[in-house]
Formats: structure tokens, C-alpha cells, sequence
């Protein structure tokens, strides 16, 4: 995979990450043709595709607590959303 | 499901109870900054969550990086720089380490927790901001006159500043659970700065089809002259919505933010805050955020293919106009009519037709949208 280093490795951008040369070839392949101008730039689309994913907050994992969400649901309710 | 807050955690800078009381006497005795209703905006924004993953105003590495990758240091996608701009004079006797008292109307509302202070160019932030550095550009204009100096670090909120429409400023964190509690999974949002016409109201109804609930979520805020004023945006809104609109269905609330007009950018960064308050879905509009000829129509929907991981999905609604052949408001990849039998609805044509106070027709807009605005002297910023 084709990395850029920038003069100071602390400032670096951009590192190296090791990948099979058989998918690399699979790779170039499919983005002939595409938007993609190297494989670099479509493995970081198709990693960040797929990291936020696993950054997901799970469901019922918010930052209030009870109080907090009946106070709310008052208000709401005052305001007539509910 | 519910959007997660972007970054994963939903930001609260809000300083409640005796740690309040404590830091509210502490920064009476610090250098003191005022800022104005846009940067009280802000401010107001990053503590309540709107912003998150932010915590405070861009330090010089998060700003170079947002303007050249879109992006955080963190790699998390940010694309409008959130800054303090600070005179030489105000910060004499300021420097890194420090806290400073943010004041607005004279109040204290915040504490910054100065991490850096720092020189910028506005003319290279113009360029890479707005792609122009044309001062005829609302939002180069602004950039050019900031101060001189900007200020990096986190703030806490000591003193909710007073914004507009109270009644329907709801929070990020009010409204996920307001969608909990009606039991929608799935919610659209509508950006909007303009009073509703037909074709807003096509594109709304369209994504509402496939989605449990619709955000309407006009900005109110600084805007450029000869847009509407917001509490005609508002008052419309209100009339559309008793009339023509599903009640279990809607949210309408106010997002207090000053418009950027930096075209796909702020297009970004508008489905960006609108996931924090927990949409799944968001419209983007022609042209949207956009200004004068400065963005081609379909930038902001190009620009969205660079962020796979916004971790919202962004709904592109075709243009739409009423058909006459049809009998109704159409797109052209539904209508198979000719021209003729089109009428185009633009916002810039309705804007002239209410400048000379006529109505304008019903198949463009509402006429219970047409009596508010009609019943404004002038529903234009002057």
C-alpha cells in the first residue's frame, strides 16, 4: 500500500499499514475507473466506512440520568412536543 | 436506531450546582472577552452537545486540519472551524494555562480554558473555507473583519445566554429523548433558513414517507441581509405544520447557529450537528448552505461521497416543481411532462413576488404560509 511520509515522522499524516500483495492486486483492480486515484485512498474510505460502526454508541447508552430524563419528559410535555 | 453522537459521546459542558456557583465568583476576578451573538452561539453549542465531539474552540492544529482534510486531528470528520478570534489589546495579559471570563450583553456566560493562543491568516482561512476570497462573499467578509488572534481550548458553561423562540430551543439531549419516548427509530431532519414553499414541503413529505419522524430545524441567527427574518421562518412553519402536516410525525424546534454560507462545507457540518440531536437521515438541499454563484448546485451532494463515516445518511431529493399535467408537485425523475407544463417553484422569484407584497399562487405556496408572511411589514433582514 502506497504511504506518504511527511519530512517530521511526529507530523506524519500518513503511515504505512501492511496488506496481502494478492488483495492489493484485487484492489487496484476494482478501482480502475473510479473516483479511488490509488488503493491508499480506498482501503481509508472503506475503513472509515467501517470503523463508525464500531465507534456506535450501544442503544440506552446516553450521558443522563433518570432525574434527568423525567425533568426532561416534563418539559417536554409543557411544550407540548408529548 | 437512534443516531450516536458524532465522535461516540455526546459532549456536556454545562456547569451545574455548587461548581457552578464556585467558578461563576472565580471568574469575576479574570480578563474578560465579550463576545457576540453568533460566538455566544457557539459557545452555547459546544456545552450543550450540538458540536460534539468538540469541547471548546479549535486549537491551530485542529484548525489547519479541518480547513486542508476536513477532519479533526482525531480523524473525526469536522468541517467548519469553530473559533475564537480574540484582539491584541484583550488578551495583554493573557497567556496559555489560563482561564478567561467570556461575557455576553456584559454577563459572564463562560470560562475558556486557554490552551493557545495563536496568529492566523484569513485570507488562506477565506480561501480554504469558503473557496473565495471575493469580500463581496457574506461569509469572507465576516472572516476578514475577525480579530487578530484566535484562542484554542475547552469551555464550561456558567450562565445559559439568552437565545430566541425559548419554546422551541430544544437541546441535543431533549430532543433523543423526545424521539425515544414517541418511538422513532428512524428520523429525517430539514435544514432551513427560508419560509416553506412547496417544494420544501415535497422533499419533507418525501423522506417522511420512508422515515418514523421529521425534524424541522430552522436556523435562527445571524443571517446575510434579504434573508427572512426568523420569526416569520418560524411563524410559517407553524401554519404549515397545524395545516398540512401529520402532528404525531413533527418536531419543529430552532437551532440557534449563525449561517457560514460556505456551501458543501457547512452542508457537512449541518448533517453533522443534526446527528447529535439523533437524526438518522438528513435532506440536503440544492445548492444548500450555498451563496450568489459561489458553489455549483450539486457540490454539497458530491462532497458527501469524502465521508463514509459521517454515521449519518444524507437524503438527495431531486428538484421538484408542480406539474400541471400530473396535478401536483413532482420530480423530474417521476414526471414524464414537457417544460411547459412545469412551473419551476425558486425561492429567489418568491422572495421578489413578496417584496411586492402579491400573493403567490397556490401551487407554489401554502396560503396560510402566504397570510403570515403577508402579515409582516417587511419579512426581510434589512
Amino acid at each position: 500500500m502506497e504511504g506518504r511520509k511527511d519530512r517530521k515522522s511526529t507530523d506524519a499524516k500518513y503511515t504505512t499499514v501492511s496488506i496481502p500483495v494478492t488483495l492489493y492486486n484485487r484492489l487496484k483492480k476494482i478501482i480502475e475507473g473510479t473516483g479511488f486515484a490509488n488503493v491508499s485512498q480506498f482501503v481509508t474510505y472503506v475503513l472509515r466506512e467501517v470503523v463508525v460502526d464500531y465507534e456506535r454508541v450501544k442503544e440506552g447508552e446516553e450521558v443522563y440520568s433518570e432525574e434527568e430524563r423525567e425533568k426532561i419528559i416534563d418539559k417536554l410535555r409543557r411544550l407540548g412536543y408529548l | 436506531m437512534i443516531s450516536s453522537p458524532h465522535g461516540g459521546r455526546l459532549i456536556n459542558r454545562v456547569v451545574k450546582g455548587s461548581r457552578r456557583e464556585a467558578l461563576a465568583e472565580e471568574a469575576k476576578e479574570l480578563i474578560k472577552v465579550e463576545v457576540d451573538a453568533g460566538k455566544a452561539s457557539d459557545i452555547y453549542n459546544i456545552a450543550v452537545g450540538t458540536y460534539s465531539p468538540l469541547e471548546g474552540f479549535l486549537t491551530r492544529e485542529n484548525l489547519q486540519n479541518v480547513l486542508d482534510d476536513y477532519r479533526l486531528i482525531n480523524d473525526i470528520p469536522w468541517t467548519i472551524p469553530v473559533v475564537l478570534d480574540v484582539g491584541r489589546d484583550e488578551i495583554s495579559n493573557l497567556k496559555e494555562g489560563d482561564d478567561l471570563a467570556i461575557t455576553y450583553g456584559n454577563k459572564i456566560i463562560a470560562l475558556l480554558r486557554v490552551e493557545e493562543i495563536y496568529g492566523w491568516d484569513k485570507r488562506e482561512y477565506a480561501r480554504k473555507m469558503f473557496k473565495t476570497e471575493d469580500a463581496n462573499h457574506p461569509g469572507v467578509a465576516k472572516a476578514l473583519k475577525m480579530k487578530d488572534f484566535l484562542i484554542g481550548g475547552k469551555i464550561d458553561l456558567i450562565e445559559i445566554p439568552e437565545q430566541p423562540f425559548q419554546k422551541y430551543a430544544l437541546t441535543p439531549v431533549e430532543t433523543r429523548i423526545l424521539f425515544r419516548e414517541k418511538g422513532w427509530r428512524t428520523i429525517v431532519a430539514f435544514q432551513t433558513r427560508n419560509v416553506p414553499h412547496r417544494g420544501h414541503e415535497y422533499v419533507q413529505k418525501a423522506a417522511l414517507t420512508f422515515t418514523d419522524g421529521l425534524l424541522i430545524h430552522p436556523l435562527v441567527g445571524w443571517k446575510k441581509r434579504g434573508d427572512y427574518k426568523d420569526e416569520v421562518i418560524v411563524a410559517a412553519y407553524e401554519a404549515l405544520i397545524r395545516n398540512y402536516y401529520p402532528k404525531d410525525s413533527v418536531v419543529l424546534s430552532v437551532l440557534w447557529m449563525q449561517m457560514r454560507y460556505a456551501g458543501p462545507r457547512e452542508a457537512i457540518h449541518h448533517a453533522i450537528v443534526r446527528k447529535n440531536f439523533g437524526c438518522t437521515h438528513f435532506i440536503v438541499g440544492r445548492d444548500h448552505a450555498g451563496v450568489g454563484n459561489y458553489y455549483s448546485p450539486y457540490e454539497a451532494w458530491e462532497m458527501f461521497d469524502q465521508f463514509p463515516d459521517l454515521g449519518i445518511t444524507p437524503l438527495f431529493i431531486r428538484e421538484s416543481f408542480y406539474c400541471r399535467k400530473c396535478g401536483g408537485m413532482v420530480n423530474a425523475k417521476i414526471c414524464p411532462h414537457r417544460e411547459e407544463d412545469r412551473v419551476r417553484i425558486s425561492g429567489t422569484k418568491l422572495r421578489e413576488i413578496i417584496k411586492n407584497r402579491v400573493r403567490p399562487p397556490e401551487i407554489m405556496m401554502r396560503p396560510e404560509v402566504v397570510d403570515v408572511v403577508l402579515s409582516y411589514g417587511n419579512p426581510f433582514i434589512e
